[in-house]
């Protein structure tokens, strides 16, 4: 994938300790899921086993449950997400590169930013109703939050040398920031974009939990109710998978827009 | 040159306080020097003595607290494209290839596209990265990362180029090649040129003039002329001449200067 020389390793040792971290993670799985079976089978714990939470996540797929709740879970995290970065940026920006705006608005982000955003959850359901609003705005401060703070810090941590070299070359402000600063920060806005989204994920299922007609977290709940644990293990597990994936692709966006940067490999 | 043309570059007396109260620090003071055009000056001294200071008053970065700097006689009031910086860290945009950083200069002031890659490409031929043109930083080594600053400051065609230890975390051999490239391309386009440096063998090498500077606050010690020939070869390195001025140099930096840091 890499189109320039990579330093640290050859790219035969690189496959190499790929192939053996892909062995690892394999025997990894099955060991786990036989011990889970093994549990299961002697009655030791009174759990469902690999073999019954597969057929319910099948009987979920197949009636379509799964993809419903799936996309009423990530619609929220998403548009919540969405709407918070886009925010965020801005906000950031702004704070980063005057004294003004960072003394107006530090005290509160600092402020929100020690509540968790599920105690804001009573708050939201009395004065944005019970439909998706709270849910989302929730998400939409959980996401702001953490992104607002990482692009202020990127937006301080610029080099001044950078900011220099471009002075000496004739840059006035707007292309100083427009083309030093704003590159320059990517990589830290990137990282709090990820934080965001983790942290907008975790709070959308604990949301749902709470209040919410559809969506994993309800599931889940529901599942509770009836002593469906099948369900709540399908749940659980899709939980984990999405949270991964979702994360895997911010990295990879990282990685794609700040391949400049150098970085430790390991 | 005495007596000549008006100096390119002039610092009047100028001084340079940092921070105020008991933490001010007094890092230039009453610093006089003239740069003639198409001089080139390099200057010495001990660590914190203020060299980087006065370059960066001189390049627009930094404002005197007291005293004047001058360029043609006008007073420096910013940065600008007329003196190129070439700093010690390199500088370069990371997120920007050798290309594109050489450019950057012509981008900013409104140079058409294909302008831009003709007059990039020169440069980057003229300091040996053409093969390296679409590489980012950090795949170059530090002489080459220093070689695409030089061409980054060379693409805008400053009449002044201002270069504080450009050559300073080079190994001895990129080094010296690096001193004799930068001599060659002076000798033919004679730019002034402002070379801070701790080496006082490259100091000597390059100069028409070495100017010494006092430990803190910096003041200008003592200017000696270096009256060897150009073009430099390391014949001259190695001249009884070239060592009695390199001695001359040492004892102006380091006998009278009480401290030494370095
Ligand atoms: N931004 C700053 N704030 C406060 N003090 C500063 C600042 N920049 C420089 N100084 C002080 O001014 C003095 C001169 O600094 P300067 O960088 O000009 O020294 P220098 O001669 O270039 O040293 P070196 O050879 O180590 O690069 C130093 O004592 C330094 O501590
Ligand atoms: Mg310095």
């Amino acid at each position: 994938m890499a189109t320039l020389p990579d330093t640290s390793s050859s790219p035969k040792e690189r496959s190499l300790v790929d192939v053996t971290n892909l062995a690892l993670g394999a025997v990894s799985v099955v060991v786990v899921i036989g011990v889970w079976w093994l549990a299961a089978a002697s009655g030791a714990i009174a759990l469902p086993g690999p073999l019954e939470v597969l057929i319910k996540a099948g009987e979920t797929i197949a009636s379509g449950q799964l993809f419903v709740d799936v996309g009423a879970s990530m619609g929220r995290v998403l548009s919540g997400f969405f709407l918070g970065a886009l925010l965020a940026i801005p906000v950031g920006f702004l704070m980063g590169w005057y004294k003004v705006a960072r003394g107006l608005i530090e005290p509160w982000v600092q402020f929100f930013r020690v509540i968790p955003p599920l105690a804001i959850i009573p708050l939201a359901i009395v004065t944005l109703g019970i439909d998706e609003k709270p849910k989302v705005f929730v998400i939409f401060l959980a996401a702001f939050l953490s992104s607002v703070v990482a692009t202020y810090q990127g937006v301080v941590s610029v080099d001044r040398t950078l900011i220099n070299a471009a002075r000496v070359l004739g840059a006035r402000d707007w292309i100083i920031f427009s083309r030093v600063v704003v590159p320059a920060s990517t990589p830290f806005i990137l990282v709090g974009f990820r934080i965001g989204l983790g942290s907008a994920w975790a709070t959308v299922v604990a949301a749902e939990l709470i209040a919410a007609q559809s969506g994993l977290g309800f599931r889940m709940q529901q599942g509770q109710l009836y002593y469906d644990l099948s369900t709540i293990f399908v749940c659980l597990i899709s939980i984990g998978v999405l949270g991964l994936l979702m994360d895997r692709a911010v990295v990879w966006t990282e990685r794609h827009l700040t391949r400049w940067q150098e970085r430790v490999e390991r | 040159m005495i007596g000549a043309p008006p100096a390119k570059i002039w610092f009047d007396r100028t001084s340079c306080v940092f921070g105020s109260g008991d933490a001010a620090v007094a890092a230039l003071k009453d610093f006089s020097l003239e740069i003639g055009d198409g001089e080139f000056v390099t200057v010495v001294g001990p660590s914190g003595c203020g060299k980087s200071t006065a370059l960066n008053i001189a390049a627009g970065l930094l404002k005197a607290s007291a005293g004047n700097c001058f360029l043609d006689g006008r007073a420096i009031a910013g940065p600008g494209p007329d003196r190129g910086v070439i700093f010690q860290q390199y500088a370069l945009f990371p997120w920007l290839t050798v290309r594109k950083n050489v450019e950057f200069g012509l981008r900013v002031s409104g140079v058409q596209r294909a302008e831009r890659r003709k007059r990039a490409e020169h440069y980057i031929g003229l300091v040996g990265l053409g093969d390296f043109a679409d590489a980012l930083p950090k795949t170059l080594s530090g002489g080459m990362k220093q070689r695409c600053a030089i061409a980054r400051a060379y693409a805008v065609n400053p009449e002044v180029l201002l270069m504080d230890e450009p050559f300073g975390a080079l190994d001895a051999l990129t080094r010296v090649r690096m001193q004799d490239q930068l001599l060659v391309t002076w000798l033919k386009d004679r730019r002034t040129v402002m070379f801070i440096t701790h080496d006082v063998d490259e100091a000597v090498y390059l100069a028409n003039r070495v100017v010494v500077m006092s430990a803190r606050p910096g003041r200008l010690q003592e200017i000696v002329e270096v009256g060897l020939p150009y073009p430099r070869t390391e014949d001259i390195r190695l001249s009884p001449e070239f060592a009695a001025i390199r001695n001359e140099v040492w004892h102006a930096v380091y006998s009278r200067s009480g401290q030494i840091d370095t």
